[in-house]
């Protein structure tokens, strides 16, 4: 299994790097910002770890986990789409 | 049938995630991009509550609204000049989902019962026959787990200092401790070291237990120590590089639950894919500033070769008015703004777009000259003055707008200074010889809108200042473009 999970790691490596250069500076802030909402992928791991049933010391750091991978999740997803929508506007002239 | 389903959701998910960074480096499918990776998301979320058997719903459902809420405030509450500092909150959470993920991991496994604190106190009954770490847990997931706390706590802590450091919560300057590389490499030596020997020769669950918290504590010094020896300029590199590992922890994460987890792989493929963002980021932005990786690293930038790039003292230097910049600018055929990080501090980045708009009904043609590094973090010029309604296409990159600066009557610098010094490429002694710099020189008027003649992050002279066809305009950014802009009507 994980010869499999290495396979995988390095292909996807290959794959962002292909996939993501030559990115205008433009979009550098706003890239950025969207990978790190998928870097929140981490919150799968996160309520994977939550089964605990009772109050036990692995399900308040499972607690913890959800909640802080949630943040990067909803805060980066939206934060990107606030950055985008102001490229995407058509400029209004404001004198 | 429902495996089927699963193991679907987290592909497709996995795919959405590359076609949605596809379509992000693009300008105008950037926010459609963004959109399909937030599918992907929601797919491989759903994928997951569905396939943990025995979910704990209390603690998910908890858990995502108070991380949503806060998540959702922050996101809409930003101003946009703090873009960097809440990226770098951000990112700092992903890196301590990740560690706080291995922690519940390994704790969820060392005890299935009883209460938090008796769990430091007993032996699981695994070890109590004599298994190590490794033995329990399997080898892959034990030493992941390791480098899931060493990565997750360097990101989480690395960030926290990045996010002072930007947000002026704490000093820009490199903070540098004697033998600081040494105490680094020792650092992660011991890391590695220690977590091999929890992995596979501890078999006592409180050597084990003690084990873990240090090689977790230590990779969270490790974290503060990292950062604070890089100075405020070397942030662009800072940030994209944490970001980075928050993606590495996130596929670290994904080695400790292989095959305990079917959204295993999917954690695999979405953190390499954002570890590589991060380090595509940050080869460019080493590159802009001309330095290697190792050296922004290394810390301390301004402290090698300052005393022998001559006086400090400033001579001939020419101050101007609004009124005589104005005036200036009146008929000039075409103007190029530098926009650095002080348009952010002064927030001007409206005022100047009205300028721009003022000047481009006069018919003259304003454009703005992007330095790769201006700013705090990467294309942070750019999200400002998309904010202030700019067109992106006046926005022109370095090596396409440097030859312009000749034809060009009044270029105007607005809170830049170490890009657009020409000791870079002038002075070979000087610390930030070789430096990319935006050759604002060659354009026949150059005004410097600066509140002072005090250095920027490199600590070095300008002598840009000082030459015949620069003046400079004392003044607060916004306050001096507003004041032009109101003197340009008047004429």
């Amino acid at each position: 299994m994980f010869i499999i999970g290495l396979y995988v790691f390095v292909l996807a490596l290959f794959l962002g790097v292909e996939v993501i250069t030559k990115v205008p500076p433009t979009l550098h802030t706003p890239l950025m910002s969207g990978a790190n909402a998928i870097s929140g992928i981490t919150i799968v791991g996160a309520i994977s770890s939550a089964t605990a049933a009772a109050m036990t010391g692995s399900s308040v750091l499972a607690f913890i986990a959800v909640v802080m991978a949630t943040v990067n999740v909803v805060g980066g997803f939206l934060v990107t789409d606030r950055m985008l929508k102001m490229f995407a506007a058509p400029p209004k002239k404001n004198g | 049938m429902k495996e089927f389903l699963i193991h679907g959701s987290y592909l497709l998910g996995a795919a959405l995630f590359v076609l949605g960074l596809k379509r992000m480096s693009r300008v105008r499918t950037a926010e459609k991009g963004n959109q399909i990776a937030g599918i992907g998301m929601l797919l491989a979320v759903v994928a997951t509550l569905a396939a943990v058997a025995g979910l704990n719903w209390g603690i998910v459902i908890a858990g995502v609204i108070v991380g949503g809420a806060i998540g959702a405030f922050l996101a809409k509450k930003v101003e946009m000049t703090g873009m960097p500092e809440l990226v770098a909150l951000f990112n700092g959470l992903g890196g301590a989902g990740s560690m706080f993920v291995a922690l519940s991991y390994y704790v969820g496994h060392r005890h299935q019962e009883g209460g938090a604190w008796a769990m430091i106190a007993r032996l699981p009954e695994s070890m109590q026959k004599g298994l190590t770490l490794a033995d329990g847990l399997g080898g892959t997931a034990a030493v992941s787990t390791i480098l899931s706390l060493l990565v997750g706590g360097v990101t989480l802590t690395g960030s926290l200092v990045a996010f002072a450091k930007l947000s002026g919560k704490m000093k820009g300057a490199p903070i540098l401790l004697p033998a600081r590389h040494a105490i680094n490499i020792g650092g992660i030596v011991s890391v590695l070291l220690l977590g091999m020997i929890a992995c596979f020769v501890t078999t006592g669950g409180f050597s084990t237990a003690a084990l873990i918290v240090i090689v977790t504590l230590i990779s969270l010094a490790l974290g503060v120590l990292l950062v604070i020896p890089i100075g405020g300029a070397d942030m662009p590199v800072v940030i994209s590089l944490l970001n980075s590992y928050s993606g590495i922890a996130a596929a670290m994460t994904g080695f400790v639950l292989l095959g305990s987890s079917q959204g295993s792989l999917m954690l695999i493929v979405s953190g390499a894919l954002v570890g590589a963002a991060g380090i595509i980021l940050t080869g460019l932005m080493c590159k802009a500033m001309n330095r290697s990786l190792l050296h922004v690293l290394a810390g301390g930038f301004g402290d090698t070769g300052s005393s022998s790039a001559g006086s400090s003292e400033y001579t001939n230097v020419r101050s101007t008015s609004p009124e005589e910049v104005a005036m200036l600018l009146d008929g000039a055929p075409q103007v190029i703004i530098v926009p650095g990080y002080g348009l952010a501090v002064a927030q001007a980045q409206h005022a100047i777009a009205e300028l721009d708009n003022l000047l481009t009904a006069r018919g003259t043609t304003v454009k703005y000259a992007i330095h790769p590094v201006a700013g705090r973090m990467p294309g942070h010029m750019n999200v400002l003055l998309a904010e202030a309604n700019v067109p992106y296409e006046k926005l022109v990159d370095m090596d396409e707008i440097n030859p312009e600066f000749k034809n060009t009557a009044v270029a105007i610098v607005v809170g830049a200074n170490d890009v657009v010094n020409p000791a870079a490429i002038k002075d070979p002694k000087s610390p930030i010889a070789g430096m990319p710099i935006l050759n604002v020189f060659d354009a026949q008027s150059v005004i410097v809108i600066k509140r002072s003649l005090s250095p920027g992050y490199a600590g070095i002279k300008n002598e840009l200042f000082e030459y015949p066809n620069t003046s400079m305009l004392f003044s607060d950014a916004k306050a001096a473009i507003q004041t032009i802009s109101k003197e340009l009507k008047d004429i």
